[in-house]
């Protein structure tokens, strides 16, 4: 199933849920005034992309086309594909949908390190059990390490997501030092030749100094045998987060310097806009979107479907 | 990253400041300040149109227009009716007198159900009555082994079944039977995270309402959603009609504009706040406090009670004595800067004071704790008598205790001249009433804040205002507990 038609199920589940754009707010010959332009950025707001952001996607319409009719098409051009070009970057990434790892970076040799972290029930485990499942699929062979031995049952989720997934995982009891549990991730991945490690960890808000240092600790230890290691370190965002989001990528990124996102729960109503100012202050651009709670609900992110689906009334 | 608001508004004022009338467009100008503030803390954007349309309403008056400091009544006004739309207060949980009270948990994924079963039966046990936790979420991997894990932390009975075999229907029902059978008071149901627009968990869920029939059905809601919390709510309400709302992860550094959203779509007030992750921090949620968080005027009220609960009250009101009278003395400073400490860390406290948060980031790598060690070592090197009287500090005295603290002596006069200030401040301010007093303390902070002595004299004034704040707040939980009685009596009418 391709990325529209899993964001389009997303969608349909509301039933009245259309695929509209811009387009049907603005009409053919009517002039582009003030509360059409309020209209306009109220649609932006609510994707929650920032009011400074739909303020300046505004401001930049009420210049260009305020007080003229409205060329619907020329209006929609210029709002997607400045948003498309934010969203895109000048970094090079890649998501090539013949080629669904594109956007994970590759160690040179050796296994490849990927650490995932965010704030609480925000989806880290189900993603990495999702994106295990990609891996496996594309013939890699995958070790986890249960990173989260805080939360009541948190090992035991990503064992029981191992079991189906038929991949090993390196867990210890309950409290024990998260950093030892990813050294030892390290270790058995590097002694059983596994091309990709993955390192769940517990749920934190970045507020939480001494848990963001634990962060890094797990991140410093794991560099003792790998010294790139992390190769990559991805923050999984909820899609329905507000403004808060900026400030997670901030902290995230402080603290194991993110290389990318993973924007879980789009399946639902909101649209995640926050990405766009995380993106355009943080520099780190969406990876993968994740679309239901199964482990085939990972999409990687593609900017025009994502621009497209953030103006869908 | 957020301006303070009254900050903003302040600078959109100022440039009418001096010139005489304030009229009623710089009003409206005021109020997009006001609009912006709500967007930025994630208020619903229609929740955000229509408040700024009635406050705006409410700010032309008379009154507003002749102030002198129109940028504070401005937020009086708004904070006010932010506490209206979020209030009235409303903690119970309906536990029947007798038999067995149902409450069930809902909501999106990984909102924090599970957790807040288990914050909830702790509080309930601690209050006496015997809880009775019931796992209905079959679907995520490992939510029964979670809710067995925190049953065992609250000490308290968890009802499952093999997901294989069952369905969360028949998992509640079963699960309240047995309840019955060993005699517990209140069964709390962990139902599996779900998006309010999946029709098919959306009906499961009326399911268990309608074979269960709760007393009390709660939506958990995460603390940092954005805009799409009115969407969810709306939803869940309009399935089960909603009793009331828990605002979890409210213990980051997220605004809380979902509070006023999800209040506003569906009518039922919040009962209770999430403030970590560990089972006892649940709290009894607080439109004041929400309201100020809201506009990032900071959490004063949650640094009142915190000061309350660190503080020894008759010492404190000792201590207020002494200072109307003028008798408060380097002695009781010292005492005052220790019981500061034990509420944590400087920039912490001055983060949760109105007006403060824009200081703290100022204050850059500036330690208050270091000048208050500094402060204290000063003290220290006093005799009793001359904290008693520091008037008798002559030049000799000075040396002496600048030698015992390494401090140079004018460190110690210093120390001194604004200890005096202070003490007349003081003074003048246990006369003040609140809102004067915040006035007044903010007038400080713009002032001095680059001087650490004054810096920490401000502290430690507001928070001996604390009790001073007590009747007040006394009196105004008192009112809101007639109003939710009152609001409770129509309902019941309804
Ligand atoms: N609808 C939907 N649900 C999701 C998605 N990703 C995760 N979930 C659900 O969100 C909930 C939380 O997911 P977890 O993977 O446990 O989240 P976490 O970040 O590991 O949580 P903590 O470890 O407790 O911080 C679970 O119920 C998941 O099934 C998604 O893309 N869509
Ligand atoms: N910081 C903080 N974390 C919280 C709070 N409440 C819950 N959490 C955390 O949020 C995450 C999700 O909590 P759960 O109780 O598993 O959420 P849930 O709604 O049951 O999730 P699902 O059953 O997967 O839908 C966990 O990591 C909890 O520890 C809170 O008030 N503050
Ligand atoms: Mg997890
Ligand atoms: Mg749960």
């Amino acid at each position: 199933m391709g990325l529209f038609d899993k964001l389009k199920r997303g969608l349909e589940k509301t039933k009245q849920i259309l695929r509209t754009d811009v387009r049907d707010l603005f009409r053919s010959g009517q002039i582009l005034d003030d509360s059409l332009l309020q209209d306009f950025e109220a649609r932006l707001i609510r994707t929650d992309m920032g009011v400074t952001a739909a303020g300046r996607i505004t401001a930049r319409l009420r210049a260009d086309h305020g007080g003229r009719t409205v060329d619907v098409d020329a209006v929609w051009k210029t709002v997607r594909d400045e948003m498309i070009d934010l969203l895109k970057g000048t970094d090079g990434i890649r998501w090539d949908l013949s080629n669904p790892l594109s956007p994970i970076m590759k160690a040179a040799s050796g296994p490849t390190v990927i650490l995932v972290a965010g704030v609480n029930g925000v989806g880290k485990t189900t993603s990495i059990a999702k994106l295990t499942n990609l891996l496996m699929k594309n013939g890699h062979k995958v070790v986890l390490a249960a990173g989260d031995t805080f939360r009541a049952a948190a090992v035991e989720q990503l064992t029981m997501w191992s079991e189906r997934l038929g991949c090993p995982i390196v867990r210890k009891e309950s409290n024990s030092d998260p950093a030892a549990v990813a050294f030892e991730g390290v270790q058995k991945a590097v002694e059983t030749g596994a091309d990709y490690l993955i390192v769940d960890t517990a749920g934190r808000l970045q507020t939480q100094k001494n848990l963001m240092d634990e962060l890094e600790k797990i991140r410093r230890v794991m560099r003792k045998i790998i010294p790139d290691a992390p190769h990559e370190s991805l923050l999984v965002l909820d899609a329905t987060t507000g403004q808060n989001g900026l400030s997670q990528a901030k902290s995230f990124s402080q603290a194991i310097g993110c290389t990318g996102l993973i924007l879980s729960k789009l399946d639902g109503t909101a649209r995640g806009g926050v990405v766009v100012a995380i993106r355009q202050e943080m520099g780190f651009p969406v990876k993968y979107i994740g679309v239901g709670e199964q482990v085939d609900d990972l999409e990687l992110f593609d900017p025009e479907g994502f621009v497209d689906a953030l103006f869908a009334k | 990253m957020f301006e303070n608001i009254t900050q903003s508004l302040g600078k959109a004022f100022s440039a009418f400041r001096g010139t005489g009338k304030i009229t009623e467009s710089n009003i409206r100008d005021g109020m997009q300040q006001v609009r912006t503030a709500l967007l930025e803390a994630d208020v619903a954007y229609d929740v955000v149109q229509d408040f700024v349309k009635r406050a705006t309403e409410e700010a032309i008056g008379e009154k507003v227009l002749k102030s002198l400091r129109p940028e504070e009544q401005i937020v009086g006004i708004v904070h006010q009716q932010l506490i209206d739309l979020m209030g009235p207060v409303d903690h119970s949980l309906a536990i029947k007198r007798d038999g067995i009270s149902i409450i069930m948990m809902c909501g999106l994924q990984g909102s924090g159900k599970t957790t807040t079963c288990g914050k909830l039966a702790r509080r309930l046990k601690e209050a006496g009555h015997s809880p009775f936790l019931v796992a209905a979420d079959l679907q995520r991997p490992a939510a029964i082994e979670q809710l067995k894990v925190i049953g065992g932390q609250v000490g308290c009975p968890v009802y499952a079944e093999d997901p294989k075999t069952s369905n969360p229907v028949q998992v509640c029902k079963n699960g309240v039977k047995e309840a019955k059978r060993v005699g517990a008071k209140v069964v709390i149901l962990d139902t599996a995270g779900r998006l309010h627009v999946d029709a098919a968990l959306m009906k499961e869920l009326q399911q268990i309402d309608s074979s269960v029939a709760p007393d009390q059905a709660l939506l958990v809601c995460d603390a940092m959603t954005g805009q799409d919390a009115v969407n969810s709510a709306k939803a869940f309400n309009d399935a089960l009609e909603l009793d009331g709302v828990i605002l979890t992860k409210l213990d980051g550094d997220t605004r809380g504009g979902a509070a006023l959203s999800v209040k506003a779509v569906t009518g039922v007030p919040i009962k209770f706040i999430g403030v970590g992750e560990q089972l006892d921090r649940l709290e009894e949620f607080h439109p004041d406090r929400m309201a100020g968080r809201i506009l990032g005027m900071g959490d004063i009220v949650s640094l009142f009670e915190k000061a309350q609960k660190e503080f020894d009250e008759e010492d404190m009101l000792r201590q207020q004595e002494k200072m109307q009278q003028g008798k408060f003395t380097l002695e009781d400073f010292r005492k005052q800067m220790r019981q500061i400490k034990k509420l944590g860390s400087m920039r912490e406290i001055m983060k949760m004071i109105p007006g403060m948060g824009a200081i703290v980031d100022q204050m850059g790598d500036l330690n208050p704790e270091d000048d208050m060690r500094r402060i204290e070592g000063i003290i220290n090197s006093m005799t009793p008598k001359e904290r008693q009287n520091p008037d008798v500090i002559d030049r000799g005295r000075r040396n002496r205790i600048a030698c015992g603290s390494g401090v140079q002596p004018a460190d110690v006069n210093k120390l001194l001249k604004d200890f005096s200030a202070m003490g007349k401040m003081m003074q003048g301010m246990s006369s003040m009433g609140l809102r004067d007093r915040m006035r007044a303390v903010k007038g400080m902070a713009d002032g001095g804040f680059m001087n650490p002595g004054a810096e920490l004299m401000e502290k430690k004034m507001r928070s001996t205002r604390g009790p001073l704040n007590q009747d007040e707040a006394r009196e105004k939980k008192k009112k809101q507990k007639k109003e939710a009685q009152k609001a409770k009596k129509r309902n019941r009418k309804k």
